[in-house]
């Protein structure tokens, strides 16, 4: 049987050739996906019917732009990457990488130019060229911004990476002070510096705490035990509701509840790491579930206790450990017992330490956890269980005392969450809010302090930076709210994610003890275990 | 080796460390095993050996309790003079309190953990008493830090013993197999058993690595009992002081490994000579007939399966055809019970028997072996 080879068909099509096709393709899948979802749109008219609007130019645009991308990818992006791997036949180098020929020097001190210059007419600037061009500028500066800290920590990432922990703990120690020095410089009055820092401070920093610490603690759950949770925020709801029923009925001081409501939360984990002890996988997963249904569903329901969907409000605040309040009424105001100025910043910027200060509790415990036999009983679960109880470890009372870790933590996190909020309701416990803890966990590497806070930053912090695009209105039109699109980025962003990293930003696990040298272990060894 | 005829000489010289007295398991109607009762003397290697699916695994996991035998007793009798009836102990009380540790046929390592990891793992009960379960060791109170570094130095000194030292820091998922294998005895090792128990070591070793095996079991030897299943006869006849041998989960010999080796009913039933020699004549007499039946695969839907081992999956998985119905092995199917039978049957020419045993078979559902044998 001769094989016949005819040359013309094994001639591999040029990069172009191929783009062109692959285009086509690409265009007539998006026409496919999007003639419903973009073409088509069912609206009302002036006598309440429902009437069909066609957007088909809308639709074209959305394709073209498809074919576009495709196009340009497969013909200049996939050679350009493939080039980058090979080496010069002269110097036998590399091509310098498209990071170094990114982040210049010039370029640096320009956009630092850019942006102090930006900032210093800030105010005047919609007066001088208007509201449309302000916004664009604004954006400008912000990229400037940007690009002048990547810069940064591009030129100083060994240094960066070497020291990442003492780094990160010390930026965020300095955070508030630095936000309330750089914005009381801009207005040039340290109190108009406190009043403009609220925002950072409480939507951006305490926000993102608040799941960096519950992150960290469904990761003892999910990380190191490897038992799947989708129920984590009911601890948080117990936790939150603790402090929101005996502060405000008993009038106990939040110092007293913080650790009752931890143990309460704990309390719960064990309660429903009893009947799943026996369960795996997929089906312990469901379980937590609706365990998480069934706290929210209770706080609804049980209107004599909880006050149902109208939540709990009045809930009393942090006080400075009995010494000093944050209410301007009381005798002992901070404000009359330092004698400064009276501003609600000083209680955010309280919460932020104290949110701090627990986040970094819960790492240091589950450091110090992962160093003790119990931390390593929960990796070894995630990792065989039948070899576990081969060895003597009972894995009844592991797998609960990591729910009860985990959930402890959560407890800590909802007291301070009610504490912040003043105002507890079922809403906040929605099933959501622990698909997005946990999102936050995997992105980050199950089981990695680092990479969680990180994950935690970016999705956080990435959600909130959305509320502050509004110049896109003017591209958009202005009925365009950028933060009803942030759910819509957030699951962008875990499909790029995990198709660049499927374990996470950092899927190494550092082991817990050594003999001669700490080597990371890759993530092609470690499993994700069974639930 | 040839201390086994001194024991004989001498029986209560060496007390048993495990006694199994008419272990019966039962999956649904499938009788795995079957009355066995044996003993394992301290200080000795017990190897137990049978064909595939002779029940040898189920024997393991009912003494480690991961099965509950449906009767009979497992005595385990410490050193210090305790005992323990392993049927009665929670499966992870067995290592802990029993003190009986083992590997598995397919190994079972924590694979993202490093070698001295998988080690200290394995020290758990020690650490957290010395710990006071967790929560002194968390604030550094207690003895925890001594205890710690206690432990690293037992995970160090198996690890010499195994060899590994040098990959001490490596994820255990990186070794290749035989350092696999040795690991896990080093882990069970960990434990600090009194009696280890070792599924098939030797499987997938090469001759160099089962050498070593050999001279890092015999090491354990004097401080640790073992119990052994084996398939890798150089090394059951080279270490072994006893040998238990199953075949359809019953005993059908125990004794020293030569008075084993030369038991007929051990080579009928494990050695197979028998069975070549019947197809030998077989095929000489040129009985197309018997040819074609001797080639029958094996009954899948009823009997064992391939792998002895019940760890793979769940119980249900390997016994869910049997509601109601008793599966047992036909009886022509023992080829030990063959010997016996032809004992009692006046000696006949092998040319004779074989041509004139295989009809009232053919009438026979078929069995759970692979070759159905000479019915």
């Amino acid at each position: 049987m001769a094989v016949t080879v005819s040359s013309e068909r094994d001639t591999v099509a040029s990069p172009v050739q191929r783009a062109f096709r692959e285009a086509l393709y690409a265009g007539a899948i998006s026409l496919g996906l999007f003639v419903l979802f973009i073409g088509l749109k069912t609206d009302q008219n002036i006598s309440n019917q429902l009437i069909l609007v066609t957007r088909w130019w809308l639709l074209i645009t959305v394709v073209v732009l498809t074919m576009l991308g495709r196009f340009f990818y497969i013909a200049y992006g996939q050679p350009f990457m493939a080039n980058q791997k090979i080496a010069n036949v002269a110097t036998g180098l590399l091509p310098a990488s498209v990071a170094s020929r990114f982040f210049l020097l010039p370029a640096f001190i320009g956009a630092i130019v850019l942006a102090v210059v930006l900032f210093v007419f800030g105010g005047a600037l919609p007066g001088l060229v208007g509201d449309g061009l302000a916004g664009y500028l604004q954006f400008l500066r912000a990229l400037a911004v940007i690009y002048a800290l990547a810069c940064v920590i591009f030129y100083f990432r060994a240094y960066i990476h070497d020291n990442f922990t003492k780094l990160g703990v010390t930026a965020l120690v300095l955070y508030p002070i630095l936000v309330v020095g750089v914005l009381s410089l801009m207005s040039w009055s340290f109190v108009g510096g406190l009043q403009g820092s609220l925002k950072w401070i409480d939507n951006f920093g305490i926000q993102i705490l608040i799941y960096v610490m519950l992150a960290w603690g469904l990761n003892i759950v999910v990380g190191l035990a490897g038992l799947l949770d989708l129920g984590y925020v009911a601890f948080y709801a117990v936790g939150a509701y603790a402090y929101a029923l005996l502060g405000s009925h008993y009038g106990l001081s939040f110092w007293i509840l913080l650790p009752a409501a931890g143990a309460m939360a704990a309390f719960w984990g064990v309660m429903l790491g009893f009947p799943v002890l026996r369960l795996r996988g997929d089906y312990l997963a469901i379980v937590t579930l609706a365990f998480g249904e069934i706290i929210r569903l209770v706080l609804i329901n049980w209107r004599e206790v909880t006050n149902g969907s109208a939540g709990i409000s009045g809930i009393p605040k942090v006080t400075f450990f009995g010494l000093m309040t944050f209410n301007s009424t009381d005798p002992n105001y901070i404000g009359k017992v330092l004698h400064i100025a009276q501003s609600s910043a000083y209680y955010k910027i309280f919460l932020y330490y104290l949110i701090l200060a627990l986040a970094l509790l819960t790492a240091f415990v589950t450091i110090r956890l992962r160093r003790m036999p119990v931390g390593r009983a929960w990796e070894a679960l995630r990792e065989d269980e039948i070899a576990c109880r081969s060895l003597g470890i009972n894995t009844t009372t592991t797998k609960l005392t990591a729910f009860a870790t985990g959930a402890m933590f959560g407890g800590f996190a909802g007291a301070f969450f009610s504490a912040r909020q003043g105002f507890v309701s079922p809403e906040s416990f929605v099933f959501l809010e622990s698909a997005i803890i946990l999102a936050i966990v995997v992105l980050g590497g199950m089981g990695s302090l680092v990479g969680i806070a990180v994950a935690a930053m970016v999705m956080i912090g990435g959600t909130e930076a959305l509320r502050e695009l509004d110049f896109l209105k003017q591209v958009f039109g202005k009925d365009f709210t950028p933060e009803l699109y942030r759910m819509l980025l957030f699951g962008m962003a875990m499909v790029i994610v995990m198709l660049w990293k499927p374990r996470g930003f950092v899927g190494s696990r550092e082991p817990t003890a050594f003999l001669k040298e700490r080597r990371a272990v890759s993530s092609s060894f470690t499993k994700e275990g069974h639930g | 080796m040839n201390a086994s005829s001194i024991q004989k000489a001498n029986p209560g010289m060496k007390d048993a460390i495990l006694q199994v007295e008419h272990l019966s398991m039962k999956f649904g109607g499938l009788v795995a095993i079957g009355d066995l009762s044996f003993q394992a003397k301290r200080g000795e290697i017990t190897a137990l050996i049978g064909p595939n699916g002779a029940g040898k695994t189920t024997v393991f996991n009912c003494i480690t309790g991961f099965y509950k035998p449906s009767e009979g007793m497992i005595t385990l009798n410490g050193a210090d003079g305790s005992s323990f009836l392993l049927e009665r102990l929670p499966n992870h009380e067995i290592p802990a309190r029993a003190k009986v540790a083992r590997t598995f046929q397919n190994i079972r390592l924590f694979s993202g953990m490093t070698l001295l990891e998988n080690l200290l793992v394995a020290q758990h009960n020690k650490l957290m008493k010395a710990s006071g379960y967790t929560i002194l060791g968390l604030f550094g109170i207690g003895g925890y830090r001594r205890a710690s570094a206690e432990s690293v130095e037992l995970a160090k000194h198996w690890l010499e013993k195994a060899d590994l030292v040098d990959r001490a820091d490596d994820p255990a998922g990186d070794l290749p197999y035989g350092a696999q294998r040795r690991l896990e005895i080093a882990r069970a090792m960990c434990t600090g058993p009194e009696l280890l128990c070792l599924d098939e070591p030797a499987a997938g070793l090469n001759p160099k690595e089962s050498a070593a095996l050999n001279s890092l079991l015999m090491d354990i030897k004097s401080s640790t009992s073992i119990l052994l299943i084996e398939h890798d006869m150089s090394v059951v006849m080279q270490i072994s002081d006893h040998v238990v041998v199953l075949e359809y989960g019953r005993k059908i010999s125990d004794g020293s490994p030569q008075a084993v080796r030369t038991d007929p009913r051990v080579i009928a039933a494990y050695l197979g000579v028998d069975d070549e020699e019947v197809e030998t004549v077989l095929t000489e007499v040129g009985d197309e007939d018997v040819i074609e039946q001797l080639d029958i695969g094996p009954d899948t839907a009823h009997g064992p399966g391939t792998s002895s081992s019940y760890l793979a999956g769940p119980v249900s998985d390997t016994i869910g055809h049997s509601e109601g119905e008793r599966v047992t092995v036909s009886k022509g199917a023992s080829k030990a019970a063959q010997v016996d039978a032809r004992a009692s049957v006046a000696p006949r020419k092998p040319a004779e028997r074989a041509t004139a045993k295989p009809k009232p078979a053919a009438a026979k559902s078929p069995t759970p072996k692979p070759r159905g044998g000479r019915k």
